[in-house]
């Protein structure tokens, strides 16, 4: 059974990340360490997945395996990860709860101690909870569920809604998309699985929750979201896992379907622990008309590599990336946005800030691809590093492919530093260093925090107050 | 005795008392010995030519890190400025300066800005009432005649020399500081603002504050009528006298100073 005078100590380490904690778990299911064929059968028997699933995870680690790393371009950090030392599958069963008295005992807590269950009374319209492999808790409220909305973990969404769900799964990103892509569809487990029926429009965000417990884990949850057309829907994730020895990987994939008129807004605030490889595959497709919206903040991880995209497919449809990223000491942020522009007068904007701490990297990575027979597309990009300290390092690779000259594109990009200048005029007025810090950063990402819902905005700018205090002096 | 000893006491506790200050930037000597009182309640100001030193010394008491203190001490109602490392802790002590050219801090709002540095100066653990926090912020500007739009601005970012030099004035107002020091606040300023400005300045003459301006021309005291002009030479106070004095000073420029230090020496 369960350790559960673990979960009594009061004496739990808090410092100075609420996620910093975990609890000693029996779990049920354990696929055990390393990655093979029998890994991913014994998955399949515990989901009791559907042969063309498991068809699906067995070409996904063909291809896991054949693809290179991609460390001829990106961080060598990566080589770093040892797969055979990694657990992929642990869970308590498959079965979320509808309510969080059925919740075992020690996950209910860890939701607790995050807030997650007070936010859901508060705003939100549906959560789902994610505790390592399964989702330990999922909800919707009964009015949205009642319009229609399909609001589920990945498992009860192919089981449920097999008509819906293998239309679009899979397509908006190919297994071979890229070598943890294959890795996700080989072993993916969690997730969520949205449907908004046409004409719908969600009022208030569905949230979901990703928690890393265990140490030497991998979390590979997989999302897929389709708004029918007309429909709005918003979408906000959080993340949290405690600080371990050993690294833990955490590998998604998210695929986001607009149709016809459709509005979806995809908010994340990351805040892994620092040893989390944080490495994840995101993309949406827009039909004619439709819009959709990337909000993504990243503010923990060792290393993140996630370059949120959206394919423009039909005439009229708009595209856009928010972006903040705070790196530091010892984080490296590699993030950035992909612009396909697969339609006439399609529009994207993508804007990111970046803020480097200390020995801290921010990469901006972007593409933005416009075909030479396309006509009215246009773009913009902006993206602004700011830079702590001396040795502090930012990066940036933008790629504007733009073949026609029927279209028009805008680039800005800006490096600055807080100047010793800046920080004795806001201590003259009696702000210490660290707030004076604070302040000049959570000034240069002001714009973009708005565009997060309050809720979390304020978390937002608690999480900057809290990196930035550690980093003077 | 005893009685004057008392008298000297309560001076000393009323008072920013600058003495025998010797400063370097690097190597280099720029403050060799200044000596000065202000009182609380009087405004004084200090003229000197370009490279005298009278910046120098307001960065200085405000802590700024590029400078060194050799020697001597700046007293500030008793208390000794240098025993307080931080320029903030100086600063919420009760040292003011308005800076000759103010910093921009993009994306941070005036009424953000000044409402984080007067939740600096609560104990801790006591959160600043925002309603209260408008209610004075509103009467102040109002006082001086700024316009409501002006706090959703971000500090000093794209204004015009005046609106930055009155930026200034309105934090010294919220901030109520014991002693302000005021840096060449007259530079960049059209008459019309420098007007404004120096009623701001005035509306704020207490006799429980004291003022330092440093300017290097006479006009800014036609408007900030100060009680003693102290005349900066080389690093050093070479001479002292009523508000006549800088008129003297315009008509008959900085060297008529030093010429003078030269034949009295």
């Amino acid at each position: 059974m369960p350790a559960l005078e673990e979960t009594e100590k009061p004496d739990l380490n808090l410092d100075r990340s609420v996620g910093d904690f975990s609890y000693d778990v029996q779990y049920q299911y354990d696929a055990g360490v390393g990655l093979t064929e029998a890994t991913i059968d014994y998955i399949c028997d515990v989901k009791n997945d559907p042969d063309w699933i498991r068809e699906f995870r067995k070409d996904g680690l063909r291809k896991f395996l054949e693809k290179p790393m991609p460390t001829h371009w990106a961080s060598h950090d990566l080589d770093n990860i040892v797969f055979d030392n990694i657990r992929y599958y642990l869970s308590q069963g498959t079965q979320p709860k509808r309510s969080w008295d059925d919740v075992p005992e020690e996950m209910k807590q860890t939701f607790e101690r995050l807030g997650i269950p007070e936010q859901e009374r508060k705003f939100l319209a549906g959560v789902e909870a994610q505790f390592d492999s399964e989702a330990a808790y999922s909800n919707i409220k009964a009015a949205v569920g009642e319009q229609g909305v399909i609001f589920v973990g990945s498992t009860e969404g192919l089981h449920k809604h097999p008509e819906i769900f293998r239309k679009w799964f899979g397509k908006v990103i190919p297994t071979g998309d890229n070598k943890f892509s294959a890795l996700n569809s080989a072993v993916f487990s969690g997730g969520s699985f949205i449907y908004v029926p046409p004409g719908v429009k969600v009022k208030h965000p569905l949230q979901a929750y990703f928690r890393i417990n265990a140490e030497s884990f991998g979390q590979f949850e997989r999302t897929l979201i389709i708004a029918d057309e007309g429909s709005e829907v918003m979408y906000m994730e959080g993340c949290t896992a405690p600080k371990f020895e050993t690294s833990t990987l955490h590998s998604a994939v998210v695929e986001l379907v607009a149709l016809k008129g459709a509005k979806i807004q995809y908010v994340t605030v990351q805040n892994w622990s620092p040893n989390v490889f944080n490495l994840v595959t995101k993309r949406g497709l827009a039909h004619e008309e439709a819009e959709i919206k990337w909000i993504d903040c990243n503010i923990g991880s060792r290393l993140t590599m996630k370059y949120p995209g959206v394919i423009m497919k039909g005439r009229k449809a708009r595209g856009e990336v928010i972006s903040i990223a705070l790196a530091s000491d010892g984080q490296h942020q590699d993030t950035g946005a992909k612009m396909i522009h697969a339609a006439d007068e399609t529009t994207s904007n993508i804007v990111s800030k970046s803020i480097s701490i200390g020995s801290g990297i921010a990469t901006y990575r972007g593409l933005v691809d416009i075909p030479p027979h396309r006509k009215g597309c246009k773009n913009n990009t902006e993206c602004d590093a700011l830079l702590i300290n001396t040795h502090s390092r930012t990066d940036t690779y933008p790629a504007v492919v733009v073949r026609g000259n029927q279209n028009a594109t805008q680039h800005e990009a800006s490096v600055s530093k807080v100047s010793a200048e800046q920080i004795f005029y806001m201590q003259q007025r009696g702000l210490s260093e660290g707030e004076a810090m604070s302040l000049a950063v959570n000034g240069f990402v002001n714009d973009l925090v708005r565009e997060f819902p309050m809720e979390y905005s304020v978390e937002l700018k608690r999480l900057i107050d809290l990196e930035m205090e550690g980093s003077v002096g | 005795m005893r009685g004057l000893h008392q008298e000297f006491l309560i001076y000393l506790l009323m008072s920013l008392v600058i003495k025998n200050l010797t400063a370097n930037i690097g190597d280099q000597q720029i403050l060799k010995g200044v000596n000065l009182e202000v009182p609380k309640g009087e405004v004084h100001a200090i003229m000197g030519k370009n490279g005298s030193g009278k910046s120098t010394l307001a960065k200085i008491m405000a802590g700024h890190p590029d400078y060194t203190v050799t020697g001597g001490e700046v007293l500030m109602d008793g208390e000794n400025l240098f025993d307080m490392e931080e320029p903030d802790e100086r600063a919420r002590a009760g040292l003011f300066l308005a800076f000759q050219y103010p910093m921009e801090i993009p994306g941070v709002t005036i009424a953000n800005f000044i409402r984080a540095a007067v939740q600096a100066r609560l104990p801790e653990g006591e959160e600043l009432e925002a309603t209260d926090y408008y209610a004075n912020l509103y009467a102040k500007m109002d006082a001086l005649k700024i316009p409501r739009a002006f706090t959703s601005r971000s500090v000093n970012e794209g204004f015009s020399g005046g609106e930055k030099k009155r930026c200034e004035i309105l934090q010294m107002a919220m901030l109520e500081p014991k002693y302000a020091v005021l840096d060449e606040t007259d530079s960049g300023l059209d008459i019309d603002a420098l007007k404004i400005v120096s009623d701001g300045v005035n509306a704020l003459r207490s006799p429980d504050r004291g003022f330092l301006v440093i300017t290097h021309y006479q006009r800014l005291l036609n408007y900030i009528v100060p009680d003693k002009v102290h005349v900066m030479v080389d690093g050093r106070i070479a001479m002292t006298g009523d508000k006549d004095l800088a008129l003297e000073l315009e008509a008959k420029g900085y060297d008529w100073v030093t010429e003078g230090e030269l034949a009295t020496a």
